[in-house]
């Protein structure tokens, strides 16, 4: 019985160490692939120039237009959904603080949208244009990448709001300050690095989703010059390039999954950075 | 801020109602049963039967579930339970790295490593000749990309979790497993099983990694090592000639609408869950 019970204990403790070894070993191996893979294609053209004509059959040129175009499209998405996003979040936490049971029911409606896959986003976008008449555009693609990260910066922000002190809202109210002044000077102060981390969040998922901008944004060789253009964008075109018999041009989709990859790196870093560097603003209590 | 927040509110009715009227045309001739048990697919013809991709992306999503549930609660009780807070500073960024890999990096790499190791090694193993993308790939893949999904709520679980009620199992004699087996997992369970619900309803939805690997082929697949079709990948790659064949749009909204209703389905059952937990 005691030894049973000792084998039972060794067997689970070396199965949970394995499994964690597992992810550790996966993400190392991710990481390594991607890694040596881009880095044997990578040039200084590659991230510097434009498709040139024959790019996808194996000539010159490199994939600018869809840093630029992802950067675009996802700054401009990240931008959207802030200032629409910020207010909602304030609401809910300054406003409708009182209303515990109301404020749930729109906790639980964020975590339904948050859950809805990239592609049905994706298919209303195009849906919505067809309806309209529009051509894929980099404003269509905007739009709907904006409604997808929506509440994933709404409910990161509201994570955050949440933890601000009841205190700090009653002595903001006893100076006779009203509740949009408490909500957009007092509230958004406290938890300014929070708010960074829900935005740099919401633009990884912004510059990394594919699903979403299939339809929407299009694809195109040029810099994106205009808001009514199609724009091309990184995890697109890795997946064309990737699509392309050529060996060259594959080579080409794992330099450009090493850019993507660097960058999202970047942005979780960064945000990293950002929480511990303006934590002195805060007022602890 | 109301106007925002009204906004927000009603994106998902919004969402629901624009695919529903979309895809009308398609409900309005062929019945629901129809469409979803019929197995034939021919839009040239007016044929639409979404049994194969259901059935593809049901064996796909179950498969990658198989895989990472049981890594994702071994690990998760093994970084809250056995190891130090710094090991928990290590896994936390670990899996974000993972959670912030686009699907597209995924998809890549499954082609990179995952194909060729099931072309090669996995399929001769078990005696089955196969390309190598298949829906046991598609399924690897897919489980690789929920498990930070799953394990950062997991562990969030099992550290909400009361020290008292180990502290009291543990004086009671009981081991260290007998703890977590007897007490841990049971308290955890709603949970548990609302983690792993949300996890099967983004691996259900996930699109763009799975279309790289799993071989989109339209028949019912016969084995994992057999390729197959899922939904999300059906209307990924089909939206270009939509416009040229009638009541084609309508199927891939009907496609997209089925996701989403899925997907809103499983949320609420598993929202359900975790408030039950709360409650405790």
């Amino acid at each position: 019985m005691r030894l049973s019970r000792k084998i039972e204990e060794c067997f689970f403790k070396v199965l949970m160490i394995l499994s964690t070894c597992f992810i550790l070993l996966i993400l190392a191996i991710i990481i390594y692939s991607i890694f040596e893979k881009g880095i044997r294609s990578m040039s200084w053209e590659m991230v510097t120039r434009i498709p040139e004509g024959g790019y996808y059959y194996g000539k010159g040129g490199g994939i600018l237009n869809a840093i630029l175009g992802s950067l675009t499209l996802a700054f401009g998405a990240t931008i959207l959904a802030f200032f629409l996003g910020l207010p909602v979040a304030l609401y809910i936490n300054v406003f409708l603080i009182r209303h515990k049971k109301l404020v749930g029911l729109i906790r639980f409606l964020l975590d339904l949208i948050w859950g809805i896959p990239s592609i049905v986003y994706g298919a209303f976008g195009f849906s919505l244009m067809v309806f309209f008449g529009l051509q894929t555009s980099l404003l269509a693609g905007i739009l709907t990448v904006s409604l997808f990260i929506l509440p994933i910066m709404i409910r990161s922000m509201d994570e955050i709001l949440r933890t601000v002190p009841i205190g700090l809202q009653e002595a903001a109210y006893a100076l006779g300050s009203n509740k949009s002044e408490t909500a957009f000077r007092i509230f958004t102060r406290q938890s300014v690095s929070g708010i960074i981390t829900a935005v740099l969040l919401s633009f990884g998922r912004a510059i990394g989703d594919a699903a979403s901008v299939l339809f929407t944004a299009g694809y195109t060789d040029n810099l994106p010059n205009s808001l009514l253009e199609p724009v091309a964008t990184l995890p697109l075109s890795i997946f064309f390039q990737l699509s392309s018999p050529v060996p060259e041009v594959q080579a080409r989709a794992y330099a450009s999954a090493l850019v993507l990859t660097l960058i999202i790196l970047l942005v979780s870093l960064f945000s990293r950075g950002v929480g511990k560097r303006y934590h002195k603003t805060k007022i602890n209590f | 801020m109301i106007i925002s927040l009204l906004v927000v509110a009603f994106l998902p009715f919004l969402l629901f109602l624009g695919l529903y009227l979309k895809s009308f045309l398609l409900i309005h001739d062929y019945s629901i049963i129809d469409l979803i048990f019929s197995k034939v697919w021919r839009p040239s013809r007016g044929q639409f039967g979404f049994y194969p991709f259901i059935v593809g992306s049901v064996w796909v999503t179950i498969l990658a579930m198989l895989i990472s549930a049981p890594v994702c609660l071994l690990t998760a009780i093994y970084v809250t339970q056995y190891t130090r807070k710094w090991f928990l500073r290590i896994m936390h960024p670990a899996i974000d790295i993972l959670a912030g890999i686009p699907s597209v990096v995924y998809g890549l790499w499954g082609i990179l490593v995952i194909v060729p190791f099931i072309s090669e090694y996995l399929g001769p193993w078990f005696g089955v000749k196969t390309m190598g993308y298949s829906i046991i790939a598609a399924a690897f893949v897919l489980a690789i990309m929920i498990i930070p999904f799953i394990l950062n709520i997991l562990i969030e679980i099992f550290r909400a979790i009361p020290t008292e009620l180990k502290e009291a199992a543990l004086s009671l004699g009981a081991t260290p497993w007998q703890t977590i087996k007897h007490v841990l997992v049971r308290k955890a369970l709603p949970g548990i099983i609302a983690a792993l619900g949300f996890g099967l309803a983004r691996a259900f939805g996930e699109t763009m990694a799975v279309l790289m690997v799993v071989g989109n082929v339209v028949k019912l697949p016969k084995s994992v090592f057999d390729p197959g079709y899922t939904l999300p990948a059906l209307i990924a790659n089909n939206y270009g000639e939509v416009l040229s064949i009638p009541k084609y749009d309508s199927a891939l909204m009907f496609a997209a609408l089925l996701l989403l209703a899925v997907s809103l389905f499983f949320n609420l059952i598993m929202h359900f869950f975790i408030v039950k937990y709360n409650k405790f």
